[in-house]
Formats: structure tokens, C-alpha cells, sequence
């Protein structure tokens, strides 16, 4: 076990194994990445784990004409890196002939990675991180008398490096780390027990909120949740929280996938151009924010990243493509790899969280949603929610074991206001969204 | 002749990397040298295999190897843990070191030494990927694109999947535990979209367990999975849009059983009722669910994806008995929570790999067969919901709120199955739910083998079974009002 990473090793590691394909005339492409940290965390006023963490992964896929086979290993002796250039090879003996498959585009790359200033060391040992993880557990547990169990607090803090190498001659890296505070507690008595949870998250351990903020602040939202009260099934406004809101971005980034859009797997096929959110509306990706946890310069093959928007004036600009989705749809690769980085919501007038409570007058205000019911090929969605119910822009009391349904088109086109209280803590960026009406289930 | 199986996890996990049972007992007593209750080392080795098919290609292949040890130190509700990708002498010391940290230097402790137990093995101590060539398993996944392209022409894209892993353990443990396991796991699935007048549907099926590649040809289950996968995306064709509120529903056997693993199943896991943190904590020998109905986390049936050996504690595995006749009888165990709880392990100690820590989990969990028709249930209902099969679930064991997601439903009119109706949430809390349970049907079928469970970001392979079973009320939540 080391305790710094050796980012000269895997960038030597990869020519390595680059090297090597170039000996059995494949071309080849090596994703690399190591992290180390720490996980402490803290129970009842005492410390329960301290986990030291080390993961490596090596993974090379190897392209024998079109035709494509990947292998990985955490070993990265040179037996060990040779195996698995002969399994990926011999896995691209077996595969299919695939015209779109390949290398990405070689002027594409980012051949200069920029530094994003992404790798702050926050120097805490075992030790420290129990004590804080245990004054923040103590705040939450002494907020109220409400608070009748924990299920503790956690402090976590990891650096990486990621290293990319291709046979165009490409080896970039970057570092990166992020470290957190976490509290989960529990309100209330046996059949009437309520949890809830809070955390702080940032790149820059000086920038995260203290351990006691956090504490009274899962403290608060477990006890707010106490006595829900059930409410009758009908249609209403709903107030998506900044951290629910997130994932209505990520259901349209889904649905515009280069391969949800090419396997005609999506209910946003044929709609570049099309107006699917109010025209005041933007969705923007900025992967180059310094600091900013999402942040990277080059995606997951690695294709510089850039800033783009996708959605504007509420009209879908385009779709989000890699390499080999958008050979398939005859373009450029957008250099999303992996994803989106720094994806936010951005309104031209963007209104505090009380003023959506205000607008919204009478509804549900949700905080919570469990389960996985958003399709993305046909936008049909169906949820189970906790939260808050609403009126005169009130919140009256907590609702849980509802439901909201609805169809994503429907939903999209029905947000009547943004909040400008954005969540920074994701890659993906929202403040509260208030959608004028979905279906709510309850009794 | 095949070597004993334990031999051959230990040449693989120690002697190939130059360790011998003096390097583990010298871990062990270093561990010891603290003022800790116990620990153990989990050495592993895992290899996996995939290959996938889209457009009528199969485009992706990879194989994967991992490997390393994790070392835990373990001082009353304290868990000190670390580990290496590399496996020797010395990361074994440095993992054992930073593990042992959890608790002060005390007096050197000794411990038991260390005896290979064997259990009844549940499964063939097998490499899964070297039972078919790799030509063959293109074939079969290019016969399940063939089988779902002939069955509708409506089918317009198909998704293959094969994958096996091979994992070899090695548990050491300063209660004198030394345990292996070769464990074998396959399987295969089967995806399609279907499109009429520009809708489209999706659908998937598929299936596994820990046998042989082979299985997937003899029992010509490729072909079943490719045609049930369109079955049910062509049913979801006509389907209208689902109820919203509370209604009566009643379930299909099988992979319905998810309702099981998130209404009762976690909140049974010994780690929350040791904690209290359960709805179900302090319950045991209270009626928790309708008379109705036995629940049990069987680990021990053969072939099965849930099944293991030995737990990854090295405790061999159970069929307990969690919920009996509406009573509740037994949470689920690692040793960890067993002894502060005072009670046994039962072989429900699992982990992701060496880089997670052990936690009380499931297996195959499942509810035991009734007395009544399936068709009973159904003429039993006036105005509510049939569903046959569902995606996937997640519970609160906090508040006991549960979701499970139906991926093909009817509804059901005086009686009768009619109108298929879209993918809906359905919202119910665990105990309440468990309770509401009105009809149990006799036609006990366990899921085809493609279940994980997730929980603290770690996964596990499980399995999940039930009879038809009929729910009074839950929530359903559809968009029509």
C-alpha cells in the first residue's frame, strides 16, 4: 500500500502497454486511474470505521482494424499488462466487423490537458477525521430531543489521478481530489421513525461547511419530516428540491445520448431544434471551472472537453455524442465520453425559494424520490416521493408514500419557474424547479 | 483428477504469489498485537468475462481481472479496515497495520489455529468462461438476436448480453475460520425495442446462476428469454395509462419477489436492528405480516445466483427462517453483528469484493407457497391492478417505505384480466403492506437468476421468489385519476 500516487508510473505504465500493441500492430487505448483516502466515520459519540482506501484500475481496449476487444487488470506488472493486450486482442478476433469502431479523432484530443485546479490535499490523518466525524454526529444528536438514534457521521477525503493514453501518441492526465461530511439521524420512535441526512462536498477542504453546520442540519430535515400525513391522489403543482431537480437533467442527458439517439431508444429522437422547455430556459456544460467538481479537460477517450449548450431560448441545440456515436450519426464527437461535466440549469429570471413556495400557492414540494421510474424511450415517469405539502406558499406539514407521474415531454414543457438557490455539491447543477402540474398518488 | 478445491484456491491466492500459512498466521498475530475482539483476511481472485451484441454484431467483448487481499480489525462496534490490489508479504503487513490502528497496542493475543473446514459445495468448482469457446458464445448471443428479429417484425433493435465471472476466496479469520469457495456465476440477457405507428417499447428478460455456459444451450433458454423479452415489449405496445391511488393489486410469482427483498428483506439486516434503526428493530416474535405468510433467505439451494458456500466470513450458509406464519423469527447475521447481538451468524456475511467491508446481506429471499389459484386471487378482485412483472425496488428501512416498479401490468375489472397498462411506481410501507396480504397463491416460483442488491454502494448477486400473492391496497402510482 503506497500513500501517494504515482502519476510518472501509470503515464510510463500506459507507453508500456501502447508500446506493446504497437508490437502486434493493433492500435490501442489505456484509461488508467489511482486513488488513495480515508472514510472515517463515527457512531453514538464513537468512532465505528476507519477504512483506508487504494484502487487502481487499468483498462486497455484494443482495435484490430474495426474490429474491437477490451481487457482490464489492477496488476500492473509487464506479465500482468501483456496478458490482457493478448486477451483484448484476442477478444477483437472474435468480434463483429464494426466500420464505426475506433480510435477517436486525433485532432480532437486535448493535447495540452488544462490545469483545472482540481487537487487540493486536505492534510487530515485517521485521528482528525474521527474527531470531526464524531462533532458533527454530537451536534446532530444534541440538536433536539427529537433526534432518538444516529445511523452516524462520515468524513471522507480522496485524491486520484486519471491518465489517458491512446496510439496516437496521446498521454494526458489529471489530478483531482474531493472531500466530505456526511450525517444521516434519525427522528422519532419505533413505527414513527424518520431519517434524513445531510452533507458538505468541495474540491477544497477549507471551503467545506464545519462539521457542526452539517450535524444540526441533518438534525433539522429529520425532524421536519415527522408526522406525515397521507393526501388524496390528484393533479397538482409540484416543487422539485435543487437536489431532485438534478435528476430531471440527468433523464434529458439520457435521452439525448448519442446512443439512445442512434438504437432509436429515446423520446427525444428527431428533436434537435425542437422546442421542448419555455423559451427563457438554458441548459449549459462548462467542464473547465476551476475547482468545481465536475471539472475535466478531456472526457473519457480523451476528447478536449468544451463549453456547450445544449439546450437554448428552451430548444434543443444537439445531441451528446463520443466517438463512436457519433460516427454512427454522421458527426463529430462532442467530447462526452462518460458523460456531461459541470451540466447546470440556468433561467433568465431566476427566483429565491420562497418565491417559488409563493408561486406554486397549493401543492407538493418534494425532497425525496425513491426508485428508478423514468424511461427514456418513451419519457414515461412514475416515482415514489416524500416532501412537503403546500398552501398560500406555506409549508403546512410532511407527506411520504405519495407518487408523482407524468410524461418527461409534458414535464419539460410545464416548468413555469427556476430557483437560483443551485446546488454546486454534483456535476450536475439545478436549483428548485416548479413544474405546473403531474399526477400525485396517494390514498 | 481435479485437485481439492481448496488446494487449488490456495495455490492460486497464496502459494502464486509466494505466501504460505506462516505469512498468515504472522498477519494474524500482528492483527493480535492490538486490543481488538477478532479479524480476518479476505484474499480474492476474480475473473470476468462479457460479451455484448447490438445491431445483429456483437461489437464488445472484455475480460477482467482482479485481485488483492482486504484485512479487517474488528474492537466491539469498531471496524478498523484496509487493503491491497497486490498480494504479499508486505502488503499484507501494511494493510494489517493500518487495519489494527482502530484499536491501541494491548497485550499480544493468541489465536486458534487455523483448520480448513469444508462445506457442501452448492455449485461446480467451475471457470465458467472456459466452458464454451468464444465462438460459441457469439453464436448464442446471435441466436437470441435471430429468435427476437423472427418472433415480430416489429422488433427493430436487439441487446445481447453474456457475461461469467470466475471468483476464488480465501477466508482467514483469528477465530480459527479458514474457508474458500470457487464460485462460478453466469448470465444472460436479452433486450429489444419494439416500434408500431412511431411508439416504442422496451422490454428485457434473461436469466443465470453459478453452472456451466452450457446451460444457456442445453436448456435452450436463449430462446425463452429472446421471446419473452418481446412478449412483454409488445404488450407494453397497447398498454393505456396506469391507475393513480390506492387500489388492490395482485402479484405474478417469481421475480415479483423484489416486493419481499425491499418490504422486509433489508429491514431485517442485522447491522439496523442491532443499531435500531430498523421499522422491524425489537420485533422479534411480534406478528409483523399477515398470518399468510413465511419468508425465508435461503442461501444453501444449489445452482442458484443467491447461493454461496460459505459466506464471505466463511460461515457456511442457512436456510433461515425470517418471518413464520406472520411472526417474526430471525434478522440476518455476519459475525460482526451476530455477537454484538448476542445470537449466531447465519451465514449472511457478504461483501463486494476484498475492497468492501462484510455486511449482513441476502441471498435468496423468498415467500412460501399458499393454498389458492392464481386465478382465485385475480376473480377476488372488483377494481385493481395485475402485475406480472417488475423492474426494479428500494426501501427506507427507516420509515419502512418501500417502491418497487412494474414493468408489465393489466388491470383488472370485475374479476377479469383486461387492459395492459403502463409502467407504474408502487408505493407501500414495509410492515403495513406485509400485513395487507390477503391471498397467497400455491404456484412458488424463485426469479431466473438476475438480481442485485444494492446497499452502502456495495453489490451482491441474490435471488428473490414468491407465489401470487394478492395485496388488499397499495399505491399505484399511474398518471390516470
Amino acid at each position: 500500500m503506497s500513500n501517494e500516487i504515482n502519476a510518472a508510473l501509470i503515464k510510463e505504465r500506459i507507453e508500456f502497454a501502447l508500446d506493446i500493441a504497437k508490437k502486434n500492430n493493433v492500435e490501442a487505448e489505456v484509461s488508467a486511474s489511482e486513488s488513495i483516502g480515508l472514510s472515517a466515520s463515527a457512531r453514538m459519540g464513537d468512532v465505528e470505521t476507519v477504512e483506508f482506501n487504494n484502487d487502481r484500475s487499468f483498462s486497455i481496449t484494443v482495435y484490430k482494424g474495426t474490429q474491437k476487444g477490451a481487457a482490464s487488470t489492477n496488476d500492473l506488472h509487464d506479465e500482468a499488462i501483456e496478458k490482457a493486450i493478448k486477451a483484448a486482442s484476442s477478444i477483437a478476433g472474435f468480434t463483429g466487423e464494426d466500420k464505426y469502431a475506433g480510435l477517436p479523432d486525433k485532432d480532437l484530443l486535448a493535447w495540452e490537458a488544462k490545469d483545472l485546479d482540481l487537487d487540493h490535499p486536505w492534510d487530515i490523518d485517521s485521528e482528525k477525521a474521527i474527531a470531526l466525524a464524531i462533532e458533527c454526529e454530537d451536534a446532530a444528536r444534541n440538536y433536539d430531543a427529537e433526534i432518538s438514534n444516529s445511523e452516524g457521521a462520515a468524513v471522507n477525503s480522496h485524491r486520484g489521478v486519471v491518465v489517458l493514453g491512446n496510439s496516437h501518441g496521446f498521454v494526458q492526465s489529471y489530478s483531482g481530489g474531493r472531500h466530505s461530511i456526511s450525517c444521516s439521524v434519525i427522528a422519532g420512535q419505533a413505527d414513527a421513525m424518520q431519517r434524513d441526512y445531510a452533507y458538505t462536498l468541495n474540491r477544497i477542504s477549507t471551503q467545506l461547511n464545519s462539521a457542526a453546520e452539517v450535524g444540526e442540519e441533518a438534525a433539522r430535515k429529520a425532524i421536519k419530516r415527522l408526522n406525515p400525513q397521507a393526501i388524496k391522489s390528484q393533479e397538482v403543482p409540484i416543487l422539485f428540491s435543487n437536489e431532485m431537480a438534478r435528476s430531471l437533467l440527468g433523464s434529458l442527458m439520457s435521452a439525448i445520448n448519442g446512443r439512445s439517439i442512434y438504437h432509436k431508444a429515446s423520446f427525444l429522437l428527431d428533436s434537435v431544434g425542437e422546442q421542448l422547455f419555455p423559451e427563457w430556459l438554458n441548459v449549459v456544460e462548462q467542464p473547465h471551472l476551476k475547482q468545481a467538481i465536475g471539472s475535466s479537460a478531456f472526457d473519457g477517450e480523451g476528447t478536449a472537453t468544451q463549453d456547450r449548450s445544449w439546450i437554448e431560448g428552451g430548444k434543443l441545440q444537439g445531441y451528446m455524442l463520443d466517438s463512436y456515436s457519433a460516427r454512427q450519426l454522421g458527426e463529430k464527437t462532442t467530447g462526452n465520453a462518460g458523460g456531461t461535466r459541470n451540466l447546470e440549469l440556468q433561467a433568465s429570471n431566476m427566483a429565491s425559494f420562497d418565491d417559488l413556495l409563493h408561486e406554486m400557492q397549493t401543492g407538493f414540494y418534494v425532497t425525496e424520490m425513491m426508485g428508478s421510474g423514468a424511461n427514456t424511450v418513451t419519457g414515461d415517469y412514475s416515482r415514489g416521493a416524500a416532501g412537503y405539502w403546500v398552501e398560500n406558499g406555506v409549508i403546512q406539514h410532511a407527506v411520504d408514500e405519495v407518487t408523482i407521474a407524468g410524461n418527461l415531454r409534458d414535464m419539460y414543457k410545464d416548468i413555469v419557474a427556476v430557483g437560483n438557490d443551485i446546488d454546486l455539491r454534483s456535476s450536475t447543477r439545478s436549483g428548485s424547479v416548479l413544474i405546473s402540474k403531474m399526477t400525485l398518488a396517494g390514498k | 483428477m481435479i485437485k481439492n478445491s481448496h488446494e487449488q484456491v490456495t495455490q492460486a491466492l497464496l502459494s502464486s504469489n509466494g505466501l504460505n500459512d506462516a505469512h498468515l498466521d504472522k498477519a494474524l498475530a500482528s492483527l493480535l498485537s492490538h486490543s481488538i475482539d477478532g479479524g480476518d483476511l479476505y484474499f480474492q481472485l476474480s475473473q470476468h468475462e462479457s460479451w455484448a451484441l447490438e445491431d445483429g454484431i456483437v461489437k464488445n467483448g472484455s475480460f477482467n481481472i482482479d485481485q488483492g487481499v482486504g484485512v479487517r480489525a474488528i474492537s466491539g462496534e469498531k471496524t478498523g479496515f484496509s487493503y491491497a490490489e497486490n498480494i504479499s508479504d508486505d502488503a499484507l503487513f501494511s494493510a494489517t497495520k493500518a487495519a489494527r490502528s482502530i484499536a491501541k497496542v494491548g497485550q499480544q493475543q493468541s489465536h486458534k489455529i487455523l483448520a480448513a473446514k469444508s462445506s457442501p459445495a452448492l455449485y461446480q468448482a467451475i471457470n465458467p468462461i472456459d466452458t464454451l469457446s468464444d465462438k460459441e458464445k457469439i453464436a448464442l448471443l446471435e441466436k437470441a438476436d435471430a429468435v427476437a428479429r423472427a418472433e415480430d417484425s416489429r422488433v427493430k433493435q436487439v441487446f445481447a448480453n453474456l457475461s461469467s465471472v470466475y471468483e476464488q476466496v480465501l477466508v482467514v479469520a483469528t477465530d480459527g475460520t479458514l474457508a474458500s469457495d470457487i464460485r462460478p456465476l453466469v448470465r444472460l440477457n436479452v433486450s429489444v425495442i419494439v416500434e408500431e405507428n412511431g411508439r416504442r417499447e422496451q422490454a428485457s428478460s434473461g436469466g443465470g446462476g453459478r453452472y456451466s455456459l452450457q446451460n444457456f444451450i442445453d436448456e435452450d433458454s436463449v430462446v425463452a428469454y429472446a421471446k419473452e423479452a418481446v412478449r412483454q415489449a409488445l404488450v407494453n405496445l397497447q398498454a393505456i395509462p396506469a391507475p393513480a391511488g390506492a387500489m388492490p393489486i395482485v402479484l405474478g410469482s417469481g421475480w415479483p419477489g423484489v416486493l419481499l427483498h425491499e418490504a422486509v428483506g433489508h429491514g431485517l439486516e442485522g447491522d439496523f436492528n442491532r443499531k435500531g434503526s430498523s421499522t422491524y428493530s425489537g420485533c422479534i416474535g411480534q406478528q409483523v405480516a399477515s398470518p399468510l405468510v413465511t419468508v425465508v433467505d435461503n442461501g444453501t439451494i444449489e445452482n442458484r445466483r443467491g447461493s454461496l458456500s460459505v459466506d464471505d466470513e466463511g460461515t457456511p450458509t442457512q436456510n433461515n427462517v425470517l418471518i413464520e406464519n406472520g411472526v417474526l423469527k430471525n434478522y440476518m447475521q455476519d459475525k460482526m453483528n451476530a455477537k454484538l447481538m448476542g445470537v449466531a451468524p447465519t451465514g449472511n456475511g457478504r461483501r463486494e469484493s476484498y475492497a468492501h467491508l462484510p455486511m449482513p446481506r441476502m441471498t435468496n429471499t423468498y415467500m412460501l407457497a399458499g393454498d389458492s389459484e392464481q386465478a382465485e386471487l385475480i376473480a377476488s378482485v372488483d377494481k385493481g391492478i395485475y402485475a406480472a412483472n417488475f423492474g426494479g425496488g428500494q426501501v427506507d428501512i427507516t420509515s419502512g417505505k418501500f417502491v418497487f416498479s412494474a414493468s408489465e401490468a393489466y388491470l383488472i375489472e370485475n374479476g377479469k384480466i383486461t387492459t395492459p397498462v403502463k409502467g407504474a411506481t408502487l408505493i407501500g410501507n414495509g410492515p403495513d403492506v406485509m400485513n395487507k396480504i390477503s391471498m397467497v397463491g400455491n404456484d412458488l416460483a424463485l426469479d431466473t437468476g438476475v438480481g442485485v442488491c444494492g446497499k452502502e454502494g456495495q453489490s451482491v448477486p441474490v435471488g428473490v421468489g414468491q407465489p401470487s400473492l394478492k395485496i388488499d391496497e397499495i399505491t399505484v402510482g399511474g398518471t390516470a385519476l
